[in-house]
This record gives C-alpha cells, sequence and structure tokens, in this order.
C-alpha cells in the first residue's frame, strides 16, 4: 500500500462521487471523466498498460464525449425545477449502503486467504495480441459483430422519426 | 491491508457509488454513467485479481476486462441513442416522468 496507490485511489472517488452527487450534468460528466481516468492510473499501476491505455481511449476518448453528446442534445445543461434526486432516493441509498456493507464485508473476511504479494507478471502486448487472435479469437470477433451491430443500432434508434414528422 | 485488498475495497466503494447514481438520480443520462461506473468497478476487480492471481500469464482476468471495455462501449452507444430517442419522444430525461407504458 503505497503512497500513489491512495492518491490514485483518492482521486477515482473523489470523481465517482463527485458525478453521483453534482447537480448540473456537465459538471457529472466532467467528474464522471476524472474517475475514469483514476480508474486507467489505477490499471497502470497494477502493470496493467494495455488495459490502462485501452480504458483511456475508451473511455475518456469516446465514452465521455458520448455523455457530452447526449447532454448537449437533450438540454441536460438546464437544471430541472423540482431537484435533481429521484423521489425515491432514500429507498436508492439504502440500497447502495446494504451493497456496499456487503461487498466490504466479504473483502475484509476474506483477506487472510486472499493472495498476497506477488512477482510483477512479465506480460507484453505482444502476449495479449498473440493471445487475442490465439486462445480468444471467437470472443473477439463475436466482439467486433456486436459493436459493429451496436452502433448500427444505436445510428438506426437515434435517427427515429415518427410517421409524418419529416 | 494487502494490497490486493485495497484494491477491491475501492472497487466496491466505486460499485456502491454507481449504483447509488443509477438509483438515486432523477436523469437517464446520469443512471448511464452510474451504470458505467459500475462496469468500471468489476473490471478494477478482474484487473486486480489478474495481477495478484497465482497465473498472470494466462491473461484470463484481462481479457475478460478488455472484452468488458469493448461491450460497455457498445452499452454506452445504444443506451444513449436510446435516450435521445426518448428525448425526442417525451421532450425530456426525467425518469419519474416517464410513467407510461404506452407513449
Amino acid at each position: 500500500m503505497t503512497v500513489v496507490f491512495y492518491l490514485i485511489a483518492t482521486l477515482t472517488l473523489a470523481g465517482g462521487l463527485a458525478a453521483v452527487l453534482l447537480k448540473h450534468l456537465v459538471h457529472c460528466a466532467l467528474a464522471v471523466t476524472v474517475a475514469f481516468g483514476g480508474l486507467a492510473l489505477l490499471f497502470l499501476s497494477l502493470d496493467a498498460q494495455f488495459a490502462g491505455f485501452a480504458q483511456i481511449l475508451v473511455y475518456i476518448g469516446a465514452v465521455a464525449i458520448l455523455i457530452v453528446f447526449a447532454i448537449l442534445l437533450t438540454r441536460g445543461s438546464e437544471l430541472p425545477k423540482d431537484g435533481v434526486f429521484s423521489r425515491t432516493w432514500l429507498v436508492g441509498l439504502a440500497i447502495a449502503a446494504g451493497v456496499f456493507s456487503v461487498l466490504g464485508w466479504a473483502v475484509l473476511e476474506s483477506a487472510q486467504s486472499l493472495p498476497q504479494q506477488s512477482a510483477v507478471p512479465a506480460v507484453t502486448v505482444h502476449d495479449i495480441g498473440n493471445a487475442l487472435v490465439g486462445r480468444y479469437v471467437l470472443p473477439l470477433e463475436i466482439v467486433a459483430l456486436l459493436l459493429t451491430a451496436a452502433t448500427i443500432g444505436a445510428v438506426i434508434v437515434a435517427l427515429h422519426e415518427k410517421d409524418g414528422a419529416q | 491491508m494487502t494490497p490486493l485488498t485495497g484494491y477491491l475495497l475501492v472497487a466496491a466503494l466505486l460499485f456502491a457509488m454507481g449504483l447509488a447514481g443509477a438509483l438515486v438520480r432523477r436523469n437517464a443520462i446520469l443512471v448511464l454513467i452510474g451504470i458505467e461506473l459500475m462496469l468500471n468497478a468489476a473490471n478494477l476487480n478482474f484487473i486486480a485479481f489478474w495481477r495478484y492471481g497465482p497465473h498472470p500469464e494466462a491473461l484470463t482476468g484481462m481479457m475478460f476486462a478488455i472484452f468488458s471495455i469493448a461491450i460497455a462501449a457498445a452499452e454506452a452507444a445504444v443506451g444513449l441513442g436510446l435516450v435521445i430517442a426518448i428525448y425526442r419522444h417525451a421532450q425530456t430525461t426525467d425518469l419519474d416522468k416517464m410513467n407510461r407504458m404506452k407513449g
């Protein structure tokens, strides 16, 4: 447990908390981008360079931009008159607190049986590429098909107009 | 506290935050942000277990996280497309006002 881990974890959690709590949607989008960046740093600190940079590319480069576009297209930057939290916010908060207490209890109870320190895995991007086109080639093709279908589907769903509207 | 426990606790806290965001906010886009946070927390668990597991050279946790990132990108595109379609139909993204099955 180093100082670096605590710094990155604080940054990530602060970003996540701000994303959930802030009133303005644009601020939420910026905060969630900070959280995504913190997660990428956590991946890098876990010696998963490929996943870390994929996280930066996909989340900060694509998902955050998509969220900002959706906010602009739905005029989400205007503050709603009747508050940003749902009527049943207390129930939602209780469920989230319950889930966290169960997860935290499970992690802390099993801390002794979890693996301790281990050597840095000698895995290069070369190995990951070989695995992707070797053992994991079928999932890779399925994901490629899914991404194509999802992109086309998203365009069709967002383009759809009611009959006679155009 | 061992390093793995620290990462798992951060992931649990992030998951709870995402769940709270998805459950308590009124705006549909914020619900999607909450879901993204939850997916990311799961990815962090996969990577942490891959790093401290007995066989990191097998790459299973890493592959699961990479495929999960790809699926999350598809999910974000479709989800935000749906939000825009619903906004065009109902002129709102407030989930508390979307209480009819028939437009």
